[in-house]
């Protein structure tokens, strides 16, 4: 509309531009763009060292501007800029922190993969920083169109980077299922922000709720049909039942570092647009969205946590439990309110650690070739590595919600905010597939901390109730003992490999390392992690 | 009060520091990290015990409270601070650490198995402690993570199996409880405009009487599995039999009693009118619970699984004595959970040196220990005669009030868990009778009887079995007026009265 109105005034009109807002975003592309010209600038292939370490130190810049950017909020409050279509604010910045962290792991982690896989480039950094930077602007957004043009360029380089792998094929499968799938979810959100449009007027958000709170639609059928059209393009997203799936699929073929990473940046992005689209902007309508949100909520965490249970795979398990934490995030966009928006802030950015963390070790795990995902391979992993599979064991947990953790404090949070609007029974039912998930987290701890070999048939000892209930409680050991693996052979494949110590790379241990201690550190000394979540609000709320 | 010492404080963080301690430490010989783990268990419980002296009898209310703001903008404080019923929940957590450690060593990687121990006490000793229900949350989710390790690292063959129930089952409740607690913080904001989690504060909640139902059910869900009561106890028998013999001991002398003792502190205190217009219901699965562990206990081949099963009784009477709303139960439930943490971890211990002289529990296989064994045997006998009930010891004193509390607010369910008793002479002589007389067969008669390290742990749990038996009174003195405060709180609510026969031993009249 900009445009179109300087084209009727013949005159180019420059909006005025505060740098320090998109400063991050700018350094982040702009390293990329300098990353990419010098890789076509030399002879031979960049050291990988080198794109690690350029990587690290952009990452880091603008994690040192994005604080740089939270002392100016804090001190002269929020403001939107460049025509109001970008915003800065404690959400746009503490998503920034988040992104930019998640950089710097995933650096790190990606580089002990790709010496160990043999692929040359520094093209998996250059994509990784455009789509954090696609992240980042989804979080500034002010404006529809900026919103799709984050969540375009955070989509199609995370396509690039699933397909990376040249060397699986699963990979390149992943990345066509998710381009295709992903290109749908951008058609029918593109369509949404033309109905939203065509029903206000406008496609900046701030203008969007003024129009909704000074008007009422007597034919609001438009309106309706472009935010359910929104609603479905971000669930599709954030991968929520029943658009989630492409993630099963996505998460496995992807190389574990990139899945990591998308599972922390990929979230965050689409989340931070998410609650400031239908918090500040619908919030208006609250009472038309919250009861599909919660619908939504309910089907994502128990799907999540139901079908993780059945995995053997662990990139799917995880696949699957990512659904169900985005379960519980959703729980804080249901309440709809400040406490709900801070809540799922923290949520996404305590989470962004323990995956980042948990799929550094399998990327690991995966040995060369990046194939060792069944479950099976972590049989013993504490007696030869016990570090290592305790870190693991830790993140695993954390996700379950182990108390003096972060993850006790997400779920925490979310519950609180869930109950403050009312929501007594999505509470009860998140905590209940909490428990759910707990189950398959717990799966891969006792394997790792079983024998190293599956268990030989054991005679079955008394059970309880003794020969009264004899046949009953037979029954119910064996299919116990199905679901726990406890005599479940290994494929031969893993027979054959996963015997002895893996390699462990010292930058991913750091990573892991780094993961571990937000983790726990922050689940001990809650309050600067949490003050930061609550001090990082919307620019405005209804 | 102010106190100077923060001695709950220092309670939580002596075993928590110790854990860590442990973690740290290099490879040094196995003993080291053993005599680190008893040395630190007994400096805490030398606080236990100073703290135990230093407490006023006749106080009703929180002493050695301390308060300290942890992460304002959720309003969660570590508070914490004791009463007469909590300090020898804590006193028993502190006796029983140090025994499991000495006297049911790991058999392998002695170095994690003491530092879960110690982690295990810091959980115990900081549930027992808070005052605070997200703080008391906290901590009784922690407990589940050092007892998952110590069941899943070092129990016998299904102990994946019986570690991951253990885990979901509880966690399952808790998920209840956790959300409880958030919507009675949020009534209480409602009503008052304060956000807080404290027990005291929360305590003067309103609470409509369909509320108030369903947030002590949402508790209660918690605080049963973990108790176990029936019909949520699945988990337990196989939980108890497949952990390694400290394991054991801790999960149903210590860590059970989490599960009690939550009812008590926090379904009494927070939702009184619920409490009596549910007490049928909770009377009812306590009865059923004793009835139905004596008789499965009855029908087991394997010590181990007894004990379970007679566990599940025990946990009936405390549920019993607890849902009789009236002093006397009262007193006698907080006893017996002392009684019968003493009592199970006495079983447990020489199941556990029963196990390494002749690896096996089954009752069959031991036949004529006595002869072999004559120390080993009488120390089983007291502790059996104990948990039987027989008068002048423990077990005598907190039945018999649990019985004499709930014949006179509710007469029939006393009645029927009586029978209860009877079964628990049956099923335990039965056993003893299969497993220590007899003659033995030449591979019995060849096992050893007690050393002297196992006689100095096991002579403890003996003196203190004895003495709480033959002279309760100080302990008795100590519950009494926190109990009372506590059903004087449940009367004002409900607006009934408990028989005035019912008002304890020694402090009868005391109440206005």
């Amino acid at each position: 509309m900009i445009a179109a109105a300087a084209a009727a005034n013949a005159t180019i009109h420059v909006p005025a531009i505060r740098y320090l807002a998109i400063m991050p975003v700018i350094i982040l592309l702009g390293g990329a763009v300098l990353l990419l010209a010098a890789q076509s600038l030399v002879r031979r292939p960049l050291r990988l060292r080198f794109a690690t370490v350029s990587t690290v130190v952009i990452s880091l810049g603008a994690f040192a501007l994005a604080w740089w950017q939270w002392t100016d909020v804090m001190d002269h409050g929020p403001y939107t800029t460049i025509a109001h279509a970008v915003v800065s604010d404690g959400f746009s910045v503490l998503v920034t922190v988040l992104v930019t962290s998640a950089m710097v792991l995933f650096a790190l982690v990606a580089e002990g993969y790709l010496a160990r896989e043999g692929i040359e480039g520094s093209e998996l950094h250059v994509l990784a920083l455009v789509s954090a930077s696609g992240a980042i602007l989804m979080a500034q957004a002010n404006d529809l169109v900026i919103v799709f043009l984050g969540l375009e360029i955070l989509s199609i380089a995370l396509y690039v980077l699933t397909a990376y792998n040249h060397k699986r094929s699963e990979s390149g499968e992943a990345g066509l299922k998710y381009f295709v799938l992903g290109g749908f979810s951008s058609a029918v959100f593109v369509y949404g922000i033309a109905l939203t449009y065509g029903a206000t007027g406008t496609t900046n958000l701030t203008q969007i709720a003024s129009f909704l709170s000074r008007n009422v639609l007597v034919h609001d059928g438009v309106l309706l049909a472009g935010m359910s059209l929104l609603l479905v393009g971000f669930a599709f997203k954030v991968a929520a039942v029943p658009f989630h799936m492409w993630t099963p699929d996505v998460y496995q073929g992807a190389p574990s570092p990139v899945t990591g990473f998308m599972a922390a940046v990929a979230k965050a992005g689409g989340f931070a647009a998410f609650l400031r689209v239908f918090v500040s902007s619908f919030g208006v309508l609250r009472a038309d969205w919250r009861p599909i949100v919660y619908v939504l909520a309910i089907v994502t965490l128990l799907v999540g946590a139901g079908l993780a249970v059945v995995q053997r795979d662990i990139k799917r398990m995880l696949a699957y439990s990512s659904i169900n934490h985005a379960g519980f995030v959703l729980l804080g966009l249901q309440a709809a309110s400040a406490a709900g928006v801070s809540a799922a802030l923290y949520y996404l950015f305590a989470y962004a650690f323990m995956v980042i963390g948990s799929f550094a070790v399998v990327a690991v795990i995966g040995r060369s070739g990046d194939m060792e995902h069944d479950i099976a391979s972590y049989r013993g992993l504490a007696r030869s590595q016990p570090l290592f599979a305790f870190a693991f064991a830790l993140l695993l947990l954390a996700q379950a919600g182990i108390p003096f953790t972060t993850g006790f404090l997400t779920k925490f949070q979310v519950v609180v905010a869930s109950v403050d609007g009312h929501s007594v029974p999505l509470a009860v039912v998140a905590m209940g597939s909490a428990a759910l998930a707990a189950f398959f987290y717990l799966r891969v701890t006792v394997l790792m901390y079983g024998p190293e070999r599956a268990a030989e048939e054991v005679p079955a000892t008394a059970t309880a109730g003794g020969a009264l209930f004899a046949p009953a409680s037979e029954l119910r050991t064996r299919l116990n003992a199905a679901l726990l693996l406890e005599d479940v052979p290994a494929a031969p494949r893993v027979a054959a490999a996963a015997t002895g110590r893996v390699p462990v790379p010292p930058l991913a241990a750091v990573a892991v390392g780094i993961c571990v201690l937000v983790t726990v550190v922050f689940g001990v000394f809650p309050a600067p992690l949490v003050d930061f979540a609550h001090k990082a609000t919307l620019l405005f709320l209804p | 009060m102010v106190v100077t010492f923060p001695y709950l404080t220092v309670l939580v963080l002596v075993p928590a520091g110790g854990a860590l301690a442990v973690a740290l430490m290099g490879r040094v010989r196995r003993e080291v990290h053993e005599l680190v783990g008893i040395g630190v268990s007994l400096v805490t419980l030398g606080f236990a015990i100073a703290l135990t002296v230093a407490l006023h009898a006749g106080d009703p209310g929180y002493q050695f409270v301390s308060h300290h703001v942890w992460a304002a903008s959720i309003g969660v404080s570590w508070y914490v601070g004791v009463d007469g019923i909590s300090i020898f929940l804590v006193l028993l957590a502190a006796v029983l650490f140090p025994l499991a450690l000495a006297g049911a060593r790991a058999r392998t990687d002695a170095r994690s198995f003491v530092g879960w121990m110690l982690l295990l006490e810091a959980a115990c000793i900081g549930s027992f402690v808070s005052l605070d229900l997200v703080l008391f949350f906290l901590f009784f989710e922690l407990t589940l993570v050092p007892a998952y390790f110590l069941i899943s690292g070092w129990g016998f063959e299904r102990r994946a199996y019986a570690a991951v129930k253990f885990f979901v089952y509880t966690f399952f409740g808790s998920a209840f409880l956790l959300v409880g607690i958030v919507v009675i913080a949020f009534v209480h904001q409602n009503q008052t405009g304060v956000l807080t989690f404290a027990l005291p504060v929360l305590e003067h909640t309103h609470l409509s009487s369909a509320t108030g139902i369903l947030l002590f059910l949402a508790f209660t869900a918690a605080f049963a599995v973990k108790a176990p009561l029936f019909p949520l106890h699945t988990w337990s028998p196989d939980a108890y039999a497949e952990a390694p013999a400290g394991g054991s001991i801790i999960l149903a002398a210590v860590l059970a009693k989490l599960g009690t003792y939550g009812i008590i502190r926090f379904d009494l205190n927070l939702f009184p009118q619920a409490s009596r217009t549910l007490a049928p219901l909770l009377l009812t699965m306590a009865v059923v619970g004793v009835l139905y562990g004596a008789l499965v206990a009855c029908a087991q081949s394997d010590l181990k699984r007894l004990v379970a099963y007679s566990s599940l009784a025990q946990v009936g009477f405390i549920a019993l004595g607890t849902f009789a709303l009236s002093t006397e139960g009262l007193v006698g439930g907080v006893l017996l959970m002392v009684n019968h943490g003493l009592v199970t971890a006495g079983f447990f211990l020489l199941i556990g040196w029963i196990y390494d002289r002749r690896k096996s529990w089954q009752v069959a296989e031991l036949g004529g220990l006595q002869t072999p064994a004559p120390l080993l045997a009488a120390a089983f006998t007291v502790v059996m005669l104990a948990s039987i009930g027989l008068p002048g010891l423990n077990g005598f004193v907190s039945e018999f009030l649990v019985l004499a509390g709930t014949f006179l607010t509710h007469r029939w369910w006393a009645v029927a868990a009586t029978v209860g008793v009877i079964g628990a002479a049956l099923y335990l002589l039965w056993a003893y009778q299969q497993a220590f007389h007899g003659r033995p067969r030449p591979a019995v008669a060849a096992t050893r009887d007690l050393s002297w390290a196992e006689r100095v742990v096991i002579a403890p749990l003996i003196v203190l079995i004895v003495l709480l038996g033959v002279y309760p009174k100080p302990v008795i003195d100590r519950i009494t007026p926190a109990v009372d405060r506590l059903v004087a709180h449940v009367e004002q609510v409900t607006h009934v009265h408990q028989p005035v026969v019912a008002t304890a031993p020694g402090a009868r009249g005391s109440r206005p």
